[in-house]
Formats: C-alpha cells, structure tokens, sequence
C-alpha cells in the first residue's frame, strides 16, 4: 500500500474538517496534485456524523486514546537528514473532553417509571474515563465497574469497516443483556429508600400501548438510521457555504430540506416564531398591532442603512436597549433578539443586532420559508462532498493515514516533507494542517475556546403540530447574564439523522464549564427523563429523554497563525468547528489560505461542461483522468446523497 | 501546467452555440411550411400531429398550429374506431403537459386542454385537478392555471368547499394572490346562498366576519399588498341594486312626461321596454333622451297629447311600467297643478352610501375601527386611507363628513399621482351630501357654492331641482347629464373655469343663467343655449370671449330670445 502511493504532491492537506476539504477540492479544482489524509478512519474530523454504533466506538476511542503508546521515534528519525528537522505532531487528538452519557430509554420489559425514576439520580449508564472522579463520588464501586464492563468491547474494533460495525452492533445487543441484570442490580440498590411495591410490570403494560415507546435495544437495532452530527450547524440560504456549493457545483453532491420552524423559549414555553410573511399571516398568536409592527420593524431591518436616523442616536446602546424603543410588544422583542437576530442579551450593539437581523431576513424565502438549510443524512456529508470534488479532479485520499512529522529545511525554513506512519517520505509545496493534529509544543502558546455540545434523543418534538415532520432551530436565551445563550436544533426523521417516531436534538453554546454544566439546565426546561411519572394530560407532556450525550469540543477558530511555534511558512493551520451557526467561518478561512498560496487562481470555479472539454486522443495524460472522473459524475444522479463512502478508497487497501 | 483540463475558449463555445441554434431555426421553419402545406392541401393526419407536435414542443404559443391539431383530431374522431382515439387522446394529454411545463403560462396550451376535455366521453377530471394542483405548487399566481381549475372544478362539479380549502391552503402559503381572493369572492356566495328577499351575492354576517377577519391579516401584514385591499372592497361591497324607477314627473306646461331609472337603459322607439298607462289605459308615445341623443341614459322623456292635459278632470293617473326590470310607478296631476311627481327619497334608499353594503353598523363600526389602527401604524398607506373614507361614507355620509375631508387632504398627499381621481370622488361625495340636505329639508334648489367640486355626478337625481348654484368651484364643464334637470330655472355657475355648456340643452325652464368669471373662449361654445326656450338672463362677465370685437351683435343673433346679456 505505502508503495503505491507517490511520493511528489504539490499540497498535502491533513485532516478532512470543512475548511480542509474545500481547500482540497479548490487546489485539486486548480490542478494541483493533492493528497488528503486523516489519521481517523472517517471522513469530516470533528466535523463528521456517526451512526448511533459509530458514535459509541468514537466516544470509546476517546476513552482509550490515552492509551497509545509511542512506538519507536527511530524508525522516522532515520529520514531526516542533517540539513533538517522535525516538527511532531499531536500524538492523541484531545479536542473532546468531558464526554457523559445517560441512557434514559427502558431497556427491557421489567423497567418500570420508577425504578428509572430512581436511575434519574446517577442516570449514567456509560461514561468516559475523563468522568471518573465524578462517578467515584456519587456511585459505589460496584457501580462504576460495571459502566466501564458493559461497554468494553474488544481491541479489535478500534478500526472500523462496514464489515466490523455490523459484528459491533451484535456486541453491543450482547453487552445489552448484561446490561439488563445490570439495570435491576441497580435499582434495587438505588430504589432501596422508595416503595418498592409500586414496582410491577402489570403496570407497565398497561400503560405502555398508550404511546409506542422506543426502547434502547431499539435505538441500537435501528442505530444505522442516525447520522449525529458532532457540530450542529446550518446553512444559511444566502450564506457563504450555499453560494460555494452552487458555484462550485458541489451541491450535486448533496440533498438539502429546508429548516421548517424558528422556535422560541418565552416564559417556559416553547412557541414559534413568526419570521416569514406568511408566518406573521398565518400566526394566530399576534394580535393585528403585533403583526403589523413586526413586519415594519423587519422591513426596516432590510435595508436599516438607508434610514440612519432611525437608530443613529441609538447607535452605542445595546439592540435589547434599542428594541425597547422600537414600540415592539415584550414577545416581539424577544422573537427578534433571541430567534431572528440570535444574538445574546448584553453583548449585542444596535448595528450588530441590525446586520444579524437583516441577514436572517435576506435568507429568507430563498429556499423556503425560514433561512436555513440542513444537509440530509448530517454536516458531515458536507466536507465529503468537498472531497468528493478533488477526487473528481485527482486528489488523492487516504484515511487512517497518520502523520509522524513535518520535515522542514533547516537553511530555507520551509517546509519539505511529511513523514507518515509507514515511515514513508512524501514531499510537498505546500501543507495545510488542521490544528488538533498539531503537538502540544507548537500550540503552548494558544488560548482555545470550548464548545459544550449535547446530543439528545427524544421521543416527539419541543412543539407539535399537525406535522411530526419538522426541523426546528430554537435560542434558549442566558438564564443570567454573563452565561451564554444556548441554540438547540431539533431534526426529525425526515433529514435521515434519526430512527422513525425520534428526533435527534442538538444543543450548542459555548463553554464556561463542562458541557453538562453548562446545557442540563436548558435539557431540563425542555425535556423530561424518560421514565418520570405520567403526566396525565398528554398535551402539558414535555418530549422525553431517551438518551443523551454531552462533550466539550476544542473551538480552534479565530487563533492567530502567529500563536503557532515554529511553523514554516508553507504550512498552513486550518482551524476545527467554531461555535456558530452557520459555516461562514471555515469557508472564509479556506477561501483566504486559498488566495495566500495561490493568489493568481480562482477558488471553486464552475467545473467545465463536459461537452466542452476537449479530449487529447494521443495524449494520455492526467487530463484523461480527470474527464473520466467528471463524466462519471455526471452519470450519477444528484438525488444519491450517500454516495460518497469513500472518494479514494482503492489507494487504502 | 499539468493535471488541468483544457476546455474551449468561450469564442469557440459561442461559435458552436451559434451554429446549433442556426440548425435549430432551419428545422423549425421546415417544419412549419410542411405543416402550412398540408394544412392548405387539406391532408389532416397524423403526420401533421407529428410536425406540430414538433413545433409546439419548443415554443406552445404557436396558436394556428393549435387550430392545426383541432382540425386534424376532429378529422380522425370520424375515422378511428375508439380504442384508437383514446390512445390518441391519452397521447395529447401527455402533449399538452409537456407543452405545459415549457410554458405553464401559454393560453393556447391551455386552451387545447379545454378543449380537449370537453369532447371527451369520460374526461377524468380528478386528474385534472391535481394537474391544477401541481402547477400551483410551481407558481400559486399562475392565472391560466386558476382559470382552468374553475373550468375542471365546474365541470366536475367539485363541491365549493373543497375548492374553498383549496384556496386557503394558497393563501396560506402567499397572501399575495388576486386569483385566489378572486375565487373566493366566487365560492363564498355558492356555499352560502342568502334567501330570496336577501340582496343577491351577500354573505351572511358569521361568514363575514370571519372573511374580514382573514383580509385582515393579510393588510395588516402587508398593507401595501393590493390584493387584499380589493378583496375587503368587494367583502363591504354592495350587490348590484334592483332595477327601479326613481322618479316620475308629469308637467302640464311642457305636456311633457320624464321618468329616471336606477340605471341607464336603453328604450326603443316602438319596443315594449317601457309601457304608459294613463288613467289605467294603455298610451302609445315616442320615449326620447333630454340630449335627443338615442343611448342609454338614466332619463327618458315623452311628450303627452294636450288633449289629455287640457279637459276638466279632477286628476290624470299616469304609471309607467319597466318591462325588463320589472319595476313601475305611478304619479297624479291634479287639475290646476302645473305639475305632478313622484319618487324615491335618497335620503330613503341610502342611495349615496357609496360602493359600501348595508351591512349591520357594527361589522362597518368595528372595521373602521382597525382601519383607524391600522393608519395610526401607517399613516401613508394610501388603501388604509381609502378604505377609512369609504366606511366613514356607508356609516353615516353627514356626520363624518368633515372628518372625511381631511382624510381626503392626507390621502391627495401621500397619492399626488391620482389626485385628480380623489378629487372627482370628494366631489361626487359633497354632492351626495348635498342632495341628501336638500331632500332632508324638502326643497328644491341645491346649493354647491364653494365646495372645490371637479366634476359634476348623480345629476339625474336631481330631476325636481328648480335652483342649482354652482359658482366657485372648479368645474371645467357643464356635462351632457344637466339636460336631466328638467325644472331647472335658476343656474348660477360663476367663478369657474368653464370651457363647454354642452348640457345646458333643451333645459324647459331655465331662465337665468350666470357663467360669469369662467373661461368660455368663443361665442360657439353658447350654442347650446339657443334651444333653452324660456332663458332670458345671461351673464358672461369675466369670460375671454367678451374681448372679441362685435361680440354683442353675434350674441344677440346666436341667442336672439335672450334679453339681457351681461358681457
């Protein structure tokens, strides 16, 4: 395998995030020879979206990474010469931290509301060794020694092929029945102080045809049918990501459903926000007045620039400050500062609040009715179809490919080489490298970021409705001030991230303490464990928690290059997920390192239409490649969304 | 450099645009004399279904090669036995979908499909309506689709409340949407019929109110979307009035019979449109305008034998019966009455209230109401305006009308574009509100002095009016209309800006007529005065044709039975 790869590329590019991928395509686009590679065994590095098993062997390879150990230096160090040296990389990935997990679906048929009532109390059913001092406080050692043998699963899986994650799914469905004996054990433990008479199953049955009640088994079984995101995130319709995928006619790649509701978290309810005209026509919440000062607030807001004096004089307060005194009733201001605006209470001014409003505005009605777009089957299809675009061009990808080194010239300061794990050599004009490849020595001096993330799977929506087919995006707005407000994203079944009659939620903000610190607040206002007494009027029932995950994730973005130690200046730092909403971000990232290294080259032109390509019949050259590839796109219908396993994949075997 | 696609340059792309495209025109246009050809040797098959189809495929608006494709089915609906013509038929229902979606706006393609349907034995025409439906989807506004949907929905007999959710479910997605109003304003008086005495194409008032409900929303939503604005005029609008005689007067002196009519008509010299009976027996007359002019008008007049007007009787009877409007009316002249009248009181009929029904106050009440809301939010917006003028005139035209006149001042500002519009319809109002006073106080002479008035209207209410003052204002003309004033004595028309008299004709009574400070250039435009009988007074001062040399001795030959000229 190491054999066939070459050894002379013009860029090579590490790690397969957003921004990198769309570097990859822009270069591979503009006929550099490309190679991209990603020490993980998927596509998208924090970027990506795992099935329901996937997602548990990631939490399990971050519960193990401390474990590698460092095989020997020497087999690389031989390649370096004597008019060179060294830069490291990152030895294990430390982007996710504080990752806990809490199973709240029954598992078998003796469950009964209270015992897991009772599990509510220590609701972890699985965590990650970063949480072991929490567990040691609040569980006996039986407990814990059972969180961690349950999921233990064998070496061998580590790597995963289509293949090994069908056995896992068998193992887990084992690790279940022990679970089960497991789950009782626990209860009659925890439950020991409540009445333990209520506890028969004859209850259970009766209650249960009620509503079909998703077990965890079931969850497991189906699990295929997820595509968990590890950042949330949308498209704007007019945003930077859209126009890059229409210009560079990437889209094909990709399915997109149009966000269907804007929802917001006023006085402990859960509404939706009238944001489109035939919203604020159709809303029967507003009285006449309301309707007709919100549309002129808005259409105001569109092109605010041409009436300065509307807000010049309001220019240094806060936009909470200047909406006050836009005659909007309380509910209106909050739907405009928290749902279309987005922006938190204190720290918005009036023209940032302004901007933010007439962006979500324009991005209206593009595509439909709210602003945003969510890519079918998960983000992580995004940056596969990025580099599914270089592959087209004649990129070349490797996975599970890691990198020892970067060799840089002593006498130039630049960059020569990258040595990987093979111990082979493979020289290049230029790197690009995503941060959390980068060592600890190189990065002393950042400062990172954190983004809490929790992943939730619930039985029904935040907000019914006639439809159980919605995506919903909803700002739950600080507690207090000074936290940070946080953006939970509800997707439904429809957008093949979760199993029929679920909803995958996703909630964001960034971190000021753990991830379950800073979100179970906000879980708790708007979902209920999923074994908590009966509420018996269905209507007032608050979505259950089936499962939950939280993590903090690295936030790399915004850091100056200039923090980096010693980095040669043909290498390049792309940074991972930041914490807002849209992509705009990694786009304007990679478009900026583009136009640095190639500053004479369009980014993403238009691929050429094949009948205007013209075809050298003696000349055999990379060019014929290239058509080839591109008719067979072509071939391809765009409504094949999940066609992008794996662009390269006959150079990993 | 290497690894990089060559692609043509965009001279070679355009070079290679250009040639396909001549090639395309080439096979266009044999295509088209081919069918022309046949068409014109009369050879209507199935290879002409082919050429056209051709043809109609890229551009559906080619309305003859439609015609084409009639004539040559309707040739072989005679021919084939019925398998094959429904084959046929399944084949150009295809057709016509493609055509459609090159243009989902072409009347032919359409028209076709009308058509076509309409000659089937079994049309299935829920297909049709998902057709309707799915171009919708594409495009709600598209009005060639509406249009066709009414046609399936009818002949389909789809009940009306389906087709009423169906417009719902189009509103709700875009208010902005004429057809969809449109079809509503058809549905609503179906599916809620108002029993026979009721005015014809009301709703009831629980309907009502939830229409006016909806538009609501959508002009407080958006104002300045027309749509609803005219869908709420035609919520508040009035059914069209009943046919009726409004007025009926009978004078000894002119022996002279002149009736009004709620609308104009059309009366034939010898036709039964218009029956006499005198004293219970039929009287054959000649019916004429007060113009002369034989057009509908609102007056029609007849002259009577002396005879009648002349014996010793205690009292006449005259009725005049309106065939076709099936309306009638009767008046008595006493003997030593000079004349005898009957008629129908505006202040009654509520003849005035503008465009606006006569629904309950309160529905008017509440809807001024957020009307007024709506233009404190937005004082410019002009439908907001109008619509506030309108309610104030079906509520209660006296009492609001100062406040009336300052919506129209706000109104004229913020729309400078009609103001000539909005100030003929503050005028047409003021006069309404005049003739409402004169008729409350039971006189007859009009007073209209000072009232800014544009233009002159309703004057064939103003039959009876024996005194009409209309100096300072801003009248450009006394319109043909006047002559309806047949008891009109004393006209004061100073102080505007008069050009033309045409309606100061065949006036019976009129005898003093004042035309001072106006802007009549030349001594023709007087002509009309000339078939005044009984005129005597005239004053011309201040008008540019009193500075002509000679202008006495032309007058006195054009007007030779007037005594007193003022120049």
């Amino acid at each position: 395998m190491a054999d066939s790869l070459p050894t002379e590329f013009d860029v090579v590019i590490i790690g397969t995030g957003l921004p990198e991928s769309i570097l990859a395509a822009a270069c591979s686009r503009s006929g550099q020879r490309v190679l991209h590679i990603d020490s993980r065994s998927y596509y998208g590095g924090n970027w990506a979206s795992f099935s329901f098993s996937g997602l548990l062997s990631w939490l399990k390879e971050y519960q193990q990474n401390s474990d590698i150990g460092e095989e020997s230096n020497a087999a690389w160090r031989d390649l370096i010469l004597e008019t060179e040296e060294a830069i490291t990389f990152c030895k294990k990935d430390k982007t996710i931290q504080h990752t806990e997990v809490f199973c709240y679906a029954g598992q078998n048929v003796e469950d009964s509301v209270e015992e897991l009532g009772a599990l509510q109390k220590n609701p972890s059913s699985m965590t990650s060794s970063t949480l072991t001092e929490l567990l040691d406080s609040s569980c006996s050692h039986e407990e814990k020694h059972k969180y961690f043998t349950s999921y233990e699963m064998p070496a061998k899986h580590t790597e995963n092929s289509d293949r090994e994650i069908s056995i896992e799914v068998t193992d887990i469905e084992e690790s279940l029945e022990k679970e089960k004996y497991r789950g009782d054990k626990t209860c009659t433990c925890t439950i020991s102080d409540g009445d333990k008479g209520e506890n028969k199953p004859a209850e259970d049955n009766t209650v249960q045809p009620k509503r079909n009640r998703i077990t965890y088994s079931q969850i497991v079984k189906e699990g295929r049918r997820f595509n968990i995101d590890l950042v949330s995130k949308l498209l704007y319709s007019q945003g930077l990501l859209i126009d890059l995928l229409i210009k560079s006619n990437v889209s094909r790649y990709a399915e997109f459903e149009n966000v269907t509701r804007i929802l917001a978290f006023r006085e402990g309810k859960v509404e939706q926000v009238p944001c489109s005209r035939a919203d604020v026509f159709n809303s029967k919440e507003l009285t006449m007045v309301e309707k007709r000062m919100l549309m002129k607030f808005l259409a105001f807001c569109l092109d605010y620039e041409q009436h300065p004096d509307e807000y010049q004089t309001l220019k240094q307060c806060s936009f909470s400050e200047y909406l006050k005194t836009k005659n909007l009733t309380p509910n209106l201001q909050h739907f405009v500062l928290h749902s279309i605006a987005m922006t938190s209470e204190s720290s918005c001014t009036t023209i940032e609040g302004l901007k933010a409003t007439r962006n979500f505005l324009q991005c209206l009605g593009r595509f439909g009715n709210t602003p945003f777009l969510f890519p079918l089957y998960g983000q992580g299809e995004i940056p596969q179809c990025f580099c599914r675009m270089c592959a087209v061009f004649g990129g070349i990808y490797c996975l599970r490919h890691k990198v020892q080194c970067l060799v840089v010239d002593k006498e130039s300061g630049r960059c020569k080489a990258i040595i990987d794990h093979f111990g082979q050599r493979i020289n290049a004009k230029y790197f690009i490298v995503e941060d959390s490849y980068l060592s600890e020595e190189t990065c002393s001096n950042v400062q990172y970021k954190q983004i809490s993330r929790a992943v939730l799977i619930t039985d029904q929506s935040m907000l019914k409705t006639d439809s159980d087919q919605q995506i919903s995006i909803l700002i739950v707005p600080p507690a207090e001030p000074g936290t940070c407000a946080v953006r939970v994203t509800e997707l439904c079944s429809s957008t093949m991230t979760c199993m029929k009659d679920t909803y995958l939620v996703h909630l964001t903000c960034s971190s000021s303490k753990t991830a379950r610190e800073d979100l179970e607040s906000v879980v708790k206002k708007l979902f209920t464990p999923y074994a908590e007494i009966e509420i018996e009027r269905e209507e007032l029932r608050k979505p259950r928690l089936l499962w939950a995950l939280y993590f903090n994730m690295r936030d790399s973005s915004g850091i100056s290059r200039s923090l980096y130690n010693g980095l040669p200046s043909n290498v390049y730092v792309c940074s991972g997920p930041d914490c807002g909403l849209g992509n705009e971000h990694a786009v304007k990232q990679a478009e900026t390192l583009f136009q640095e290294i190639f500053p004479n080259e369009e980014f993403c032109p238009p691929p050429p239409n094949p009948e205007d390509i013209i075809f050298d019949g003696d000349d055999k050259q990379p060019q014929a490649h290239g058509t080839n590839d591109i008719t067979m796109a072509k071939v391809e219908s765009s409504e094949e969304s999940k066609n992008l396993e794996n662009p390269g994949e006959h150079l990993q075997n | 450099m290497h690894g990089r696609l060559k692609v043509k340059t965009s001279e070679e792309q355009a070079e290679a645009k250009r040639l396909e495209r001549e090639q395309k025109l080439k096979l266009y246009q044999s295509a088209t004399r081919a069918v022309f050809q046949k068409r014109q040797a009369g050879e209507l098959d199935e290879s002409v279904l082919e050429l056209t189809s051709q043809i109609l495929g890229a551009n559906p608006d080619f309305a003859t090669l439609w015609n084409c494709r009639r004539e040559v089915l309707q040739q072989l609906e005679a021919q084939k036995s019925p398998e094959e013509l429904a084959t046929l038929v399944k084949a150009e229902l295809g057709f016509l979908e493609s055509c459609l979606r090159v243009n989902p706006k072409s009347y032919g393609t359409w028209h076709h499909r009308c058509w076509l349907l309409g000659r089937l034995p079994e049309p299935n025409w829920a297909r049709e309506l998902e057709l309707c439906a799915r171009f919708l989807e594409v495009d709600e506004r598209n009005f060639h689709c509406w249009d066709y949907r009414r046609f399936v929905a009818a002949q389909a007999a789809v009940p009306p409340a389906e087709e009423l959710a169906f417009t719902d479910s189009l509103i709700t997605r875009n208010f902005s949407n004429y057809s969809s109003w449109h079809y509503r304003s058809c549905l609503l008086p179906q599916l809620h019929p108002q029993p026979d005495s009721g005015p014809r194409g009301r709703l009831p008032e629980d309907v009502l109110l939830k229409e006016l409900e909806l538009v609501q929303n959508a002009f407080f939503t958006d104002p300045n979307d027309q749509s609803a604005w005219f869908y709420h005029r035609w919520l508040l609008g009035r059914a069209d009035p009943q046919d009726a005689l409004h007025c009926l007067h009978v004078s000894r002196d002119e022996a002279c019979l002149t009736v009004s009519f709620s609308r104009p008509l059309l009366v034939g010299s010898r036709t039964e449109t218009l029956l006499l009976m005198v004293d219970e027996s039929p009287l054959i007359v000649e019916w004429r305008t007060p113009d002369g002019r034989h057009q509908p008008s609102h007056i029609w007049l007849c002259d009577l034998p002396t005879s009648f007007l002349n014996d010793q009787l205690p009292q006449h009877t005259f009725r005049v019966i309106w065939t076709a409007g099936n309306a009638q009316k009767e008046c008595v002249i006493f003997k030593d009455c000079q004349e005898g009248w009957c008629r129908d009181s505006a202040t009654d009929e509520q003849l005035f209230r503008c465009e606006l029904s006569l629904e309950k106050s309160t529905v008017l009440q509440s809807e001024l109401k957020s009307c007024k809301e709506l233009q404190e939010l937005e004082p410019e917006n002009k439908w907001c305006l109008l619509t506030i003028i309108l309610l104030m005139r079906a509520l209660d035209p006296l009492l609001y009308e100062k406040e009336t006149l300052q919506y129209f001042e706000t109104l004229k500002a913020v729309d400078p574009m009609r103001a000539a519009y909005l100030d003929d319809l503050r005028s047409k109002f003021l006069l309404e509100n005049s003739v409402l006073r004169m008729e409350y106080a039971e006189v007859r002479v009009l007073h209209l002095a000072h009232k800014d008035l544009t233009v002159l209207c309703h004057l064939e209410q103003l039959l009876l009016v024996t005194h009409l003052d209309l100096s300072h204002n801003h009248l450009r003309a006394l319109p043909p209309a006047l002559a309806a004033l047949r008891c009109l004595e004393v006209l004061q028309a100073s102080d505007n800006v008069i050009e033309s008299l045409d309606g100061v004709t065949n006036l019976p009574r009129l005898q003093e007529l004042s035309l001072s400070n106006n802007c009549l250039q030349q001594p023709a435009a007087l002509q009309p005065l000339a078939s005044c009988p009984r005129l005597l007074h005239l004053n011309l001062q201040g008008n540019p044709l009193c500075q002509a040399v000679g202008i006495l001795e032309h007058l006195a030959q054009l007007l030779p039975s007037v005594s007193s000229i003022l120049t």
